[in-house]
């Protein structure tokens, strides 16, 4: 009922914003920069370095729509945004789009009126616990302890996992991951339960991460990506084919190193259409020719952003699993451009 | 009677002997300690039990705290040295995590090339407060007092210098109005003038004067927007702001709440009663989100703006409670004392009622004041990177994900300074104004 409400009154008062900006991408040209909304601080997907930049995985994204747009990776003011302030800042026009590891599930898409234009990253819930206490499968966690943060959607999945395989479990609620992880550490509950990314990155901070374990089983979908606000199409559809032209760049064979001299035109037309040297998709979109190439070029391919930020070669370590391209055996697939 | 005693008793003492020395039991530290640590046995025990407490804490922390390692680009390298140094098993602090982002703690995003800004900003701060915290401080400096809140905004957020002269240009013309124009038009419009004329100017005139001023002498500085304000300084900027701002808005309410006059004191116990009755971080939220809504779209209301004028709102309608109670203290001889002299409601407030009231309430408004600086770590729900909000920022990179205690005890540390001292102070204050003995 309350949930309801809550969204009963986003949606009119997205609506409200829809209506009154429909013309996201001239607000964010005038201005000369683009408002992107992150997370306040979460490792890998977005944090800022000792200098003061930010940088992440979905901090990527933002400069890739802004090196789009502007030509220029910088253009952006990231917007800190808590889970709770983050659709109503989207929604009210303080942020011109999210990325900030945001599930896409059906009222959020439809009832609060976003527009998910992508998913950057699949995720799902795991487990993970001390090695010592020789669990192999989340199904011999019958009677544990669970450290998870409340208001999320991981306690719900949670309680749907355990009593659809007749199982019981004794919560222990928790506001942040970091307190999260003082409290695994602690001995204060058996098992931690997140998103996957977010326990390879926890683990990662371990002193020995080699006594935890995380656990096979993913009891549910994650789908991240990048949105924006309902009705204005011509801006979602930058947002989104910025981000399908970091996954085609990758299928490609097109990096951030290699971007300018492929630019100058190749015997391949699908590239020569994405960088701009053939048809007119950047007029199109209503930006420049070489919006495409300028994406790339700022903050590389799907692969490259990928490797930088979360992937094996950093302390996170992720693996690219599904989220590898679909040619191996991921569900990255961008459609074409043509 | 002398000889009588030359018989009968055999010795006569004739001088003085000298002071003893009371018996060791009686003296010095063993006296204290007698006292105040083992009068009693149950004293005793208490004090062993505590002692032990004391050490067991202090054997498990300070090694922690002392060996702690402060040159280290990374957690991982943090344990790295420490093996080195101290062996797998040590436990050590990694205050490194302090030393590298001691710039992000102190000033959040701030621009590095200016943090002489804020620095200055808070030195003129301390000049202007002097005068009203210290007698001995020249009082010529009350114009800079005056002067002070343009010049650290402009400092601050910088921008052209035009934006806060012609500002503070409306507080003259209100000035000007109640002065000069009570014998114009009268005292009753002189009054409501000073409070509209100046408004009209602000909401009309400010904004177009400034882009003319601007245009002929464009002085100013490096604009700094407020998203990159964080750390410390944006604990001050609202604590700081919010403690000024919410005395005279609190005294002006607890006047009001005691005015016979229908309209005010029904607003004012409306207002007092409903910012108090309802939690701050429900204002803080009504700021960043609701607020968004009735604003018409596009309009950019600054955040931190925002904040602080919640944040004022709550602590004054605490003040204005806090300085009734010190109005309800008075003696209503006092008052009748006052009418009888012949004083206006303004005169008897300012010279007779208000100088005691304050000070009855000194304690309450401190502590006020010192909740009111805590509070201010509540904005990290509303996504402001205050200093527990950067901790997270900090935490949530791959260099230092993992660190927890460090940042917590620093962060603790500077604000026990920080209200330590507000406390430190009204207790001065309190010992210099008492007047009545006892």
């Amino acid at each position: 009922m309350k949930k309801s409400v809550l969204f009963g009154t986003l949606a009119i008062a997205g609506l409200a914003a829809g209506f009154a900006s429909a013309q996201t991408l001239d607000e964010v040209q005038a201005r000369g920069s683009l408002n992107c909304g992150v997370t306040t601080g979460l490792v890998g997907f977005a944090a800022p370095n000792a200098s003061g930049e930010w940088e992440g995985f979905d901090v990527g994204l933002c400069r890739a729509v802004a090196a789009a747009v502007f030509g220029d990776a910088t253009a952006v003011n990231f917007v800190p945004t808590t889970g709770q302030t983050r659709f109503t800042a989207l929604a009210s026009g303080e942020v011109d789009m999210l990325a900030r590891n945001t599930t896409w599930t059906f009222s959020r898409d439809v009832d609060l009126r976003f527009e998910f234009v992508g998913i950057n990253y699949y995720d799902g819930q795991g487990f993970m616990v001390p090695r010592e206490l020789g669990v192999a499968s989340a199904m011999e966690l019958d009677g544990a302890t669970v450290c998870i943060q409340t208001g999320t959607t991981t306690e719900l999945n949670l309680a749907d996992f355990f009593s659809s395989n007749g199982m019981s479990y004794e919560p222990v609620p928790i506001e942040t991951n970091a307190e999260a992880q003082q409290q695994y550490l602690a001995g204060a509950c058996d098992v931690y339960t997140t998103d996957a990314s977010g326990l390879a990155a926890t683990r990662a901070t371990f002193e020995d991460p080699s006594a935890h374990v995380v656990l096979p089983e993913i009891i549910s979908k994650e789908p991240l990506g990048p949105l924006v606000r309902h009705g204005d199409n011509e801006w979602g559809d930058i947002v989104r084919w910025t981000l399908n032209a970091l996954i085609a760049a990758e299928e490609l064979g097109i990096t951030s190193a290699n971007v300018a001299e492929l630019a100058s035109g190749t015997d391949n037309p699908e590239i020569n259409r994405l960088l701009g040297t053939e048809g007119e998709l950047g007029g199109m979109l209503g930006l420049s020719s070489d919006w495409a190439q300028n994406a790339i070029a700022a903050v590389g391919n799907y692969g490259q952003l990928f490797e930088d930020n979360i992937g094996e070669s950093t302390p996170i370590g992720l693996s690219r699993g599904l989220n590898a391209q679909w040619t191996d055996g991921g569900l990255l697939y961008s459609p074409p451009f043509r | 009677m002398s000889d009588v005693h030359a018989q009968t008793v055999s010795y006569v003492r004739e001088t003085m002997l000298p002071e003893a020395e009371p018996p060791v039991t009686e003296r010095g530290a063993i006296k204290w300690l007698r006292e105040n640590l083992f009068s009693s046995w149950l004293n005793a025990i208490l004090t062993i039990l505590s002692l032990y407490v004391i050490y067991y804490v202090l054997s498990h922390t300070l090694g922690w705290m002392l060996y702690g390692i402060w040159d280290a680009g990374s957690l991982t390298e943090c344990r790295e040295i420490r093996n080195e140094l101290y062996g797998e098993d040590a436990s050590v602090a990694c205050w490194a995590v302090l030393a590298d982002r001691w710039d992000q703690l102190l000033f959040g995003f701030y621009p590095q090339d200016l943090y002489w800004r804020p620095v200055a900003a808070l030195l003129v701060f301390f000049v202007a407060v002097s005068p009203i915290l210290f007698e001995g401080v020249p009082r010529k400096l009350f114009y800079l007092t005056a002067t002070a809140p343009f010049i650290c905004f402009w400092l601050i957020w910088g921008g052209t210098i035009w934006g806060p002269i012609v500002v503070a240009l409306g507080f003259v013309i209100a000035g000007a109005v109640f002065r000069y124009g009570a014998e114009v038009v009268g005292p009753l419009l002189a009054i409501i003038g000073a409070f509209v004329v100046p408004i009209l100017y602000w909401l009309l005139l400010a904004g177009p004067l400034t882009a003319i001023l601007n245009s002929i002498a464009p002085i100013g500085m490096q604009y700094v927007s407020s998203d990159e304000i964080g750390g410390f300084m944006l604990a001050f900027i609202i604590g700081i702001t919010g403690i000024i701002l919410s005395f005279p808005l609190g005294i002006l309410l607890a006047l009001g709440r005691q005015s016979d006059l229908f309209i005010i004191n029904k607003t004012c116990v409306t207002f007092i009663e409903v910012i108090r009755g309802v939690p701050l971080i429900v204002w803080l939220f009504t700021a960043s989100l609701l607020l968004n809504y009735f604003l018409p779209p596009g309009t950019n209301f600054d955040l931190l703006l925002r904040v602080i004028i919640m944040v004022t709102f709550f602590a004054s309608a605490y003040m204005a409670e806090v300085i009734r109670g010190g109005l309800a203290a008075l003696p209503r001889g006092q008052y009748e004392g006052a009418d009888s002299l012949g004083l206006n409601y303004w005169q008897s407030m300012q010279l007779i009622i208000l100088p005691q009231a304050l000070k009855i309430s000194i304690p309450g408004i401190v502590n006020t004041f010192i909740g009111l600086f805590k509070d201010t770590t509540l904005v990290v729900f509303v996504g402001l990177s205050d200093p527990i909000g950067f901790s997270n920022l900090i935490r949530a990179t791959t260099d230092w994900n993992g660190i927890y205690w460090e940042l917590f005890i620093f962060i603790g540390l500077c604000f026990f300074i920080c209200c330590f001292s507000m406390s430190k102070y009204s207790q001065f204050l309190e010992r210099k104004l008492r007047t009545e003995h006892r």
